[in-house]
């Protein structure tokens, strides 16, 4: 998927996490987390296997982690993407990246 | 050398006579003398010791760089004394090498986390340390380490002459014109003056600091006018309604509404739950449902409680005006009906945090507490907790009265949900050990009740009343099962705090946290 707006999902209540996406010529990512001593590397792992399963390649992706599980964590990003290319209404890829 | 829970103490640390933690008994029947302050002797009839300003008393009391003072945290989060006396000694005196020696420090003195930056403060020991002062001792800015001492190891620090205050700065809600002082009668009324008392008996030099000058005698007061050199009135001493953050009210929450029901039902079920037990609960959510719990099996069995003691909130003088519980004996008050409530009730009464908790003393109440309620940041798998490190590393907490409650009473209960937003609560090892697992009992979680295998005794209680429980490795594992096994934190070498356990001894050390990399 081709991130082609800004957008944005999920909030900074306490075990949530806010993920931005927003168009860029590379794959860069930004990560903040009240976990981030212990659960960093974790955070950062799943991030990068929900963008690489939605077949991201470029764009700049922000997550202020607020002590959420991957569970969240995992929706959050999908959810950020799919409203950046207008699927997140209509579209969702139900039973392909989405299973 | 490795101490009696595991953790390595630095050689370099156990030098004049300091040892490495033992056991929870380890120092009992030592003898012990204890220290003294200076007093000065005082003949002359005088009109007062009233002082004009801060900076007035502390030239009497000789000021001078590298002094150790002290304060009091009754006001909490709504105290303003400490820092008002840190910036008239900083800023008016530009004293240096200051010693922050208070009973617990946290939001309300950002000041003196400037003054740590600035190099001014060069050591901290207190019973807690959260704010930004944490932060400025988990990054390494204290030229010494911090200490962390319990509630009744500051005391035995002060008896044993280990911590010598040159001068206690008291807030204190009225005093009269010679420092009879107390926590009511005033303005800004903080009730039970229990963490002050102590030091105004081991303080070289005691400045009573209030806004209400009272008539000549303030009796009865707390802090008393033998040990008093000099009494200031300012403004305001601090703002009783931030003493807690929120007023203390029982939980609606269903996940804390159901492990108190669980701890209940398990204080139930053991043979010290008998007309007259004594009990104290921390002020956490949970805790506080525990006693309402309580409530229906007094009940059920026609028993009221003899005492409670400690941290006392609203909540608990309630109970005692419906005729639940005999005497409250309070080293503290969380909010401001249980202020009032100390001042109105003849069963209520005030009691220094030395007679509650100090081991080195000739039997503080904590060593005949049957109950104990307390909440905890981690409990591993020996039982070990952990209550002032954050998933970060950095100091934020405080062990207050928990390692004495744990290591005096006859059941100690933690109540604590099995995660907290993705931190494990019940863990592979503790980040740094507060209060050692030998002191802990029963852990009470969302995800079932697990009993320390060294307490026989309760294990066959519970099962007799038929109450489920698993073992702690099943609640560690459940705990990761859910947020994944958290990565070890990356420290420094050097010590930014000390964590002594009761008996003086080094329980564990706090290394300066490295900043974190994905690398």
């Amino acid at each position: 998927m081709v991130i082609e707006k800004m957008a944005m999902a999920g909030t900074l209540e306490s075990s949530d996490a806010q993920v931005t996406v927003e168009p860029a010529d590379s794959l860069t990512l930004h990560i903040e987390s009240s976990v981030l001593n212990q659960y960093g590397r974790q955070i950062k792992a799943t991030v990068e296997e929900v963008l690489a399963r939605l077949d991201v390649t470029s764009g700049r992706v922000t997550v202020v982690d607020k002590g959420a599980l991957d569970c969240t964590l995992r929706a959050r990003v999908e959810c950020a993407v799919f409203r950046s290319c207008d699927a997140s209404m209509v579209n969702v890829p139900w039973g392909g990246v989405i299973q | 050398m490795i101490n009696a829970v595991g953790r390595d103490i630095p050689d370099y640390l156990l030098v004049d006579g300091k040892e490495v933690y033992q056991g929870r008994f380890a120092k009992d029947g030592q003898v012990l003398k204890r220290d003294a302050p200076t007093c000065v002797m005082n003949e002359k009839p005088v009109a007062d010791k009233l002082c004009e300003s801060i900076r007035e008393a502390c030239e009497r009391c000789g000021a001078h760089d590298g002094m150790t003072i002290s304060f009091h945290h009754a006001f909490r989060n709504g105290d303003y004394t400490a820092s008002m006396v840190c910036r008239v000694l900083v800023e008016e005196m530009g004293i240096k090498d200051l010693r922050v020696a208070a009973t617990s420090l946290g939001d309300a003195h950002n000041l003196l986390a400037d003054y740590i930056e600035q190099g001014i403060i060069v050591q901290v020991q207190a019973s807690g340390v959260r704010g930004r002062i944490g932060d400025a001792i988990s990054h390494g800015k204290l030229k010494e380490p911090a200490i962390i001492r319990s509630h009744g190891g500051r005391p035995r620090a002060m008896m044993a002459g280990e911590l010598h205050i040159d001068i206690a700065f008291l807030a204190a809600a009225s005093s009269d014109k010679v420092g009879n002082a107390s926590g009511n009668g005033g303005k800004n009324n903080c009730g039970s003056m229990g963490y002050a008392m102590p030091d105004s008996r081991y303080a070289d030099k005691v400045v009573v600091i209030t806004d209400t000058l009272a008539p000549f005698p303030n009796v009865p007061a707390s802090v008393k006018c033998e040990d008093v050199d000099c009494v200031v009135v300012v403004d305001e001493i601090g703002d009783p309604k931030r003493i807690g953050t929120k007023e203390a009210r029982v939980t609606q929450d269903p996940r804390d509404l159901m492990m108190a029901e669980r701890a209940a039902d398990v204080i139930a079920a053991t043979p010290w739950f008998v007309d007259g037990f004594s009990y104290q609960t921390g002020a956490g959510g949970p805790s506080l449902a525990v006693t309402r719990f309580l409530e229906e099996r007094m009940d059920a069995k026609e028993i009221k409680m003899g005492v409670a003691f400690g941290g006392i909130t609203g909540n608990m003088c309630d109970l005692q005006d419906r005729g639940y519980v005999r005497k409250i004996v309070d080293t503290q008050d969380f909010d401001t009906k249980a202020i009032a409530h100390l001042h109105d009730c003849p069963d209520h009464v005030e009691m220094t945090v030395s007679d509650y908790a100090n081991p080195a003393s000739k039997g503080a109440y904590v060593n005949y507490l049957d109950y104990m309620i307390l909440a905890a940041l981690e409990v591993d798998v020996n039982f070990n907790v952990n209550v002032i490190t954050g998933s970060d590393g950095v100091v934020r907490g405080a062990p207050g009265g928990h390692p004495d409650t744990a290591a005096g009473s006859k059941c100690c209960i933690i109540v604590t949900p099995l995660v907290r937003g993705r931190m494990p609560t019940v863990c592979k090892e503790v980040t740094t050990v507060t209060t050692p697992g030998e002191c802990i009992d029963v852990v009470v979680t969302d995800y079932g009740t697990a009993v320390n295998p060294a307490r026989q005794d309760i294990i066959d209680c519970l099962d007799a009343a038929g109450i489920p429980h698993v073992s702690i490795e099943y609640l560690q594992e459940k705990a990761y099962s859910i947020v994944g096994e958290p990565d070890p934190l990356k420290w420094e070498d050097k010590v930014v705090a000390i964590v002594e356990a009761r008996d003086g001894t080094i329980l564990d050390v706090i290394r300066q946290i490295k900043p974190y990399t994905f690398e």
